[in-house]
């Protein structure tokens, strides 16, 4: 395992700290590291530093009051909070509400196996060195898809990133859902 | 899991409402999609996990904070509600969750209104970027033909529809553009209830005269 491994995971920990135990040094950490990046995605999305700012912590205060809803086997935790951040967004900047999938709730009990959650967090470390080594105008193209409101007709077909991987992946918690629903 | 979905969403368009930039009645489309589909749910949340890499990548360095926004936060926090408690929320045969909140109840709660030829349509309250309907087309009757300005995506609820090339039954969506001119049909051994979008509006060709469009708001 390498070294950018052991940090999602231990995001992971960090979360399920804050789940279980209401941990604020686990969650000190957490804010560190993604307040201020969430503060600068809704800058860039069109909010200013203030509106940002408010609405960065409320995304953070999210986190924790949701802590039970975060699934490991089927996110990391940087896109769990990226999906928390999306939706205020569109909630806070443009003034819509955000139709959501009818929910796949895990339940609380039935934790998820820590293979498949170091399989999904590894893959999502391939993702993010993928990304890291793109040619700059393409990084900049998959930034500008999530950092702004550039249209995305090029974009998804963007080659080389290893998605289906991780695709296959999700596929395979959502099954065991289904499967566990029944 | 229901019958096999064989027409899904683009990828273009599961990307974008990963990222947040559709018209409400897009995301709607997106989201009522996914309710029934397992292989889109996957693409969408594949395309969330681009965007958590995004987000983590992001410099953050350069971003300040409010001094105090930590306590700030915590407070927050501690003032809070935990989480909204989850009512088991009602379930419908024909609208998948995300419609209930739209129609504001189940199916029977929609509000018909007709536009001619057995068909009728119920506009859903969108904002005005882009426009969602439920359709309900008579089993064995013809959609009137008509011509697109933008993207129109069709998904079947109830029944199903063929048009020239291909045959749509529950789940399966239809993405259409501004070069296709289609003329669906109602399979006939049910009415056939879909759920339309449409970020134009739609030119009926013939059958329904232009004062008739102005009034439907189609």
């Amino acid at each position: 395992m390498k070294d950018s491994d052991g940090k999602r995971m231990q995001w992971v920990d960090h979360m399920i700290r804050i789940r279980d135990h209401q941990d604020q040094a686990a969650f000190a950490a957490l804010f560190g590291h993604f307040a201020p990046r969430v503060k600068g995605f809704l800058m860039k999305s069109g909010a200013d530093a203030s509106l940002a700012e408010e609405v960065a912590q409320e995304v953070m205060a999210t986190c924790w009051h949701k802590a039970n809803m975060f699934d490991p086997a089927r996110a990391s935790v940087a896109t769990w909070i990226f999906t928390i951040a999306r939706n205020r967004k569109i909630d806070v900047l443009r003034k819509q509400r955000r139709p959501e999938p009818e929910d796949l709730a895990w339940g609380p009990e039935e934790e998820p196996d820590q293979a498949d959650v170091m399989a999904l967090q590894q893959e999502s470390e391939q993702l993010g060195r993928a990304i890291a080594e793109l040619p700059p105008a393409q990084r900049e193209l998959i930034q500008k898809a999530y950092f702004g409101d550039l249209s995305h007709s090029e974009i998804a077909d963007q080659t080389g990133l290893p998605l289906g991987t991780i695709k296959s992946r999700i596929r395979l918690a959502l099954e065991r859902l289904r499967h566990a629903m029944k | 899991m229901e019958q096999k979905i064989t027409h899904h969403l683009t990828d273009d368009i599961l990307m974008a409402y990963a990222a947040g930039t559709l018209p409400e009645a897009f995301n709607l489309m997106v989201a009522t999609h996914v309710s029934l589909c397992d292989e889109c749910r996957a693409v969408v949340e594949s395309y969330d996990a681009l965007g958590g890499e995004v987000l983590d990548q992001a410099p953050g360095n350069d971003i300040a904070l409010t001094p105090g926004s930590f306590a700030a936060t915590m407070a927050l926090i501690a003032g809070g509600t935990p989480d909204e408690i989850r009512t088991p929320r009602m379930r419908d045969a024909v609208l998948p969750q995300p419609l209930l909140d739209y129609v504001g109840g189940g199916f029977d709660n929609v509000k018909w209104r007709s536009v001619g030829m057995g068909v009728k349509q119920a506009i859903l309250p969108t904002s005005k970027d882009a426009s969602a309907r439920l359709l309900y087309i008579p089993a064995g009757a013809a959609m009137p033909d008509h011509g697109h300005n933008g993207i129109e995506m069709t998904m079947v609820l109830q029944g199903a529809f063929q048009d020239e090339d291909d045959y749509f039954a529950r789940g399966d969506v239809e993405v259409a553009d501004s070069d296709m001119h289609h003329t669906p049909v109602a399979d006939i051994h049910e009415d056939c209830i879909c759920l339309a979008v449409t970020d134009a509006p739609l030119r009926f060709q013939g059958l329904l005269p232009k004062i008739a469009q102005r009034f439907a708001r189609i």
